[in-house]
């Protein structure tokens, strides 16, 4: 079986600017694929080129086979995306909205019915298919969103950070759903998003930064790369603790956002060792296994930091 | 690799179908609308028609007329615009909640989605204007059965004219504020530099140019003379039939072009 996603060389910049900067990943059928990145870090560039809404400036991408420029038709019958803004009309009832997304896809008549009562029974929201969208609560409608997805019965489903703006029990909702159609219908998952924990739930991970792939691998083996611990200190002069640790130590802390971060084999050792030093200037010491933010610090040397105004959207 | 044969080839139609009933649906549910559309034109024409009307006269002209019947094709046309730019609006709306996306990413050809798009504002335009007519004998005009389908026809194309030119302006406004300068400062005087409210051969001679290279002056005169079916009317807006069905038809297939060619070059801007 081909690739689901095969992405060669991609490149894309808005006149001066680089948002892309050669991007090669695969991704295969039947996983949960995701993008890890911080906002501007090139994910939503890659994700309009993918959806083919955008024309990348060089390299290729490829949907099932069908190059997303030369064969768009083909590419896009293929997939099948959440927006981060939502695509329903919601002047239109749930229906409404199935049978417009139907017609665009070719299907009509007793089949288009037979898809849309297949979808909302699948994504457990049959019962209010005669609602107007408008009254729906935001977990909702992101579940009819996903059930529209479904009907043209797409190989692989692409989401543009799929959590932003629902609360944590809908967003709990919505990875049992799409847990379900990953299993239950074979499709392959592809998302973009800035939250770890969503991160975590993925097959395999993509970490870009600034319109380049840092890393790629399942959420442990971009982990077990740290090679042990993270200790993270705070302290009140963390340059000047970070230099004197160095020579005076022989670790390799480095200096993260105000913070002194050393990843160890050895961390209670070292803790210890720091603690019995420099005890009056450490304000806390953690000792933790590293998460995919020491991932990305480990790869990129800078935190990642996301703007925290792009996660309000409109629900 | 296509998982599914059900999936055929999309061909025109059902995008468009789609497209179109959503403009209907969607215009059926949001009353207010209606009377926008329709009430503005009607209080205007009224208003300035009858005010002005004891004092108006065709010059150098065989035909008399009221100021009232003068001015109604120009309230047709203010219809046919006015439902336009309301529906195009929506073009705006689509693409900020995020609508425009799902269709954009469908597989369907951009002529599908403009003219989906076009003719539902259209075909709400015409039944408007339609609605209108019923006035004509307030006008001092009676329309025969045929003139009637005459002027439906007329009518139904100056709105795809009118409509596509509000689609390829609304496409590249990234906010409701933009279309309503672009508006005020290029259909209103579409609408007023015609002749269609006060006859230009009294008045200044860029005046009368901007008349005559105007091509709502020529859709107004075709829908005079779909009303009428009288050769003398010739002599009110000095354009023959064959003249103002030609330049209706030109500036329909010009505004469809060039909605179609933004539609396809500037998907991805459209989403910034």
């Amino acid at each position: 079986m081909p690739d689901v996603v095969s992405v060669n060389s991609l490149c894309h910049r808005y006149g001066d600017h680089v948002a892309l900067d050669g991007v090669s990943f695969n991704v295969i059928p039947g996983e949960c694929f995701g993008l890890l990145g911080p906002n501007g870090s090139g994910k939503t560039t890659l994700f309009r080129i993918l959806t083919t809404l955008l024309t990348p400036s060089g390299g290729h991408a490829m949907v099932c086979g069908h190059d997303v420029v030369t064969e768009r038709h083909n590419a896009r019958r293929q997939i099948g995306v959440v927006f981060q803004s939502p695509s329903l009309d919601i002047h239109l009832t749930v229906r409404e909205n199935l049978g417009h997304h139907g017609n665009l896809y070719g299907l009509t008549g007793d089949e288009l019915d037979h898809r849309i009562d297949e979808s909302l029974r699948a994504l457990n929201v049959a019962d209010r298919a005669s609602q107007l969208v408008k009254t729906l609560s935001g977990g909702l409608r992101r579940r009819v969103e996903l059930a529209k997805c479904l009907m043209h019965d797409p190989a692989l489903l692409i989401l543009d950070e799929p959590s932003t703006g629902l609360d944590p029990r809908a967003r709990m909702e919505l990875w049992k759903y799409l847990i379900l159609m990953q299993a239950g219908k074979g499709m392959s998952i592809l998302l973009t998003t800035h939250f770890m924990d969503e991160a975590e739930r993925c097959s395999r991970l993509a970490v870009v930064d600034r319109g380049k792939l840092v890393a790629l691998g399942t959420p442990t083996e971009l982990k077990s790369r740290i090679g042990g611990d993270c200790i993270t200190i705070e302290c009140d002069r963390p340059v000047d603790l970070c230099q004197r640790i160095t020579d005076q130590i022989g670790a390799t802390p480095s200096e993260v956002n105000g913070a002194i971060r050393i990843e160890t084999t050895d961390a209670p050792a070292l803790a210890a060792g720091l603690m019995n030093r420099y005890g009056d200037e450490l304000k806390t010491v953690t000792i933790g296994k590293p998460t995919l933010e020491d991932v990305f610090v480990h790869e990129t040397g800078h935190t990642f930091e996301t703007d925290s105004t792009d996660e309000v959207t409109s629900s | 690799m296509t998982r599914d044969s059900a999936i055929r080839q999309v061909g025109l139609f059902w995008p468009c179908w789609t497209l179109w009933r959503r403009e209907i649906v969607r215009f059926l549910r949001q009353r207010s609308r209606i009377i926008g559309a329709f009430g503005t034109p009607l209080v205007f024409w009224l208003l300035v028609g009858g005010g002005l009307g004891r004092s108006f006269a065709l010059p150098d002209s065989e035909t008399s007329m009221t100021y009232l019947e003068y001015t109604y094709p120009g309230a047709i046309a203010a219809i046919l615009l006015f439902t336009s730019i309301f529906s195009m609006i929506s073009i705006i709306d689509d693409r900020r909640e995020g609508f425009m996306q799902g269709v954009l990413i469908a597989p369907v050809s951009r002529l599908a989605i403009v003219l989906g798009k076009v003719l539902g504002a259209s075909t709400l335009a015409v039944g408007q204007a339609a609605i209108f007519l019923v006035l004509a004998p307030v006008a001092d005009i009676s329309l025969s059965f045929v003139a009637v389908l005459a002027t439906i026809g007329a009518m139904t194309l100056v709105a795809l004219a009118v409509t596509s030119l509000g689609f390829w302006i609304a496409w590249r406004m990234d906010s409701v504020q933009g279309f309503h300068a672009v508006m005020n400062l290029v259909l209103m005087p579409m609408l007023v530099l015609t002749g269609a409210f006060f006859p230009p051969s009294g008045s200044a001679a860029l005046f009368r140019w901007i008349v005559k290279i105007n091509p709502m002056t020529y859709a107004i005169a075709l829908i005079r003379h779909a009303m009428y079916f009288d050769p003398s009317i010739h002599s009110v807006d000095r354009i023959g039939f064959p003249a103002a069905l030609a330049v209706s038809i030109l500036f329909a297939a010009v505004m469809l072009a060039l909605s179609v060619h933004v539609a396809t070059r500037e998907t991805a801007k459209a989403l910034q």
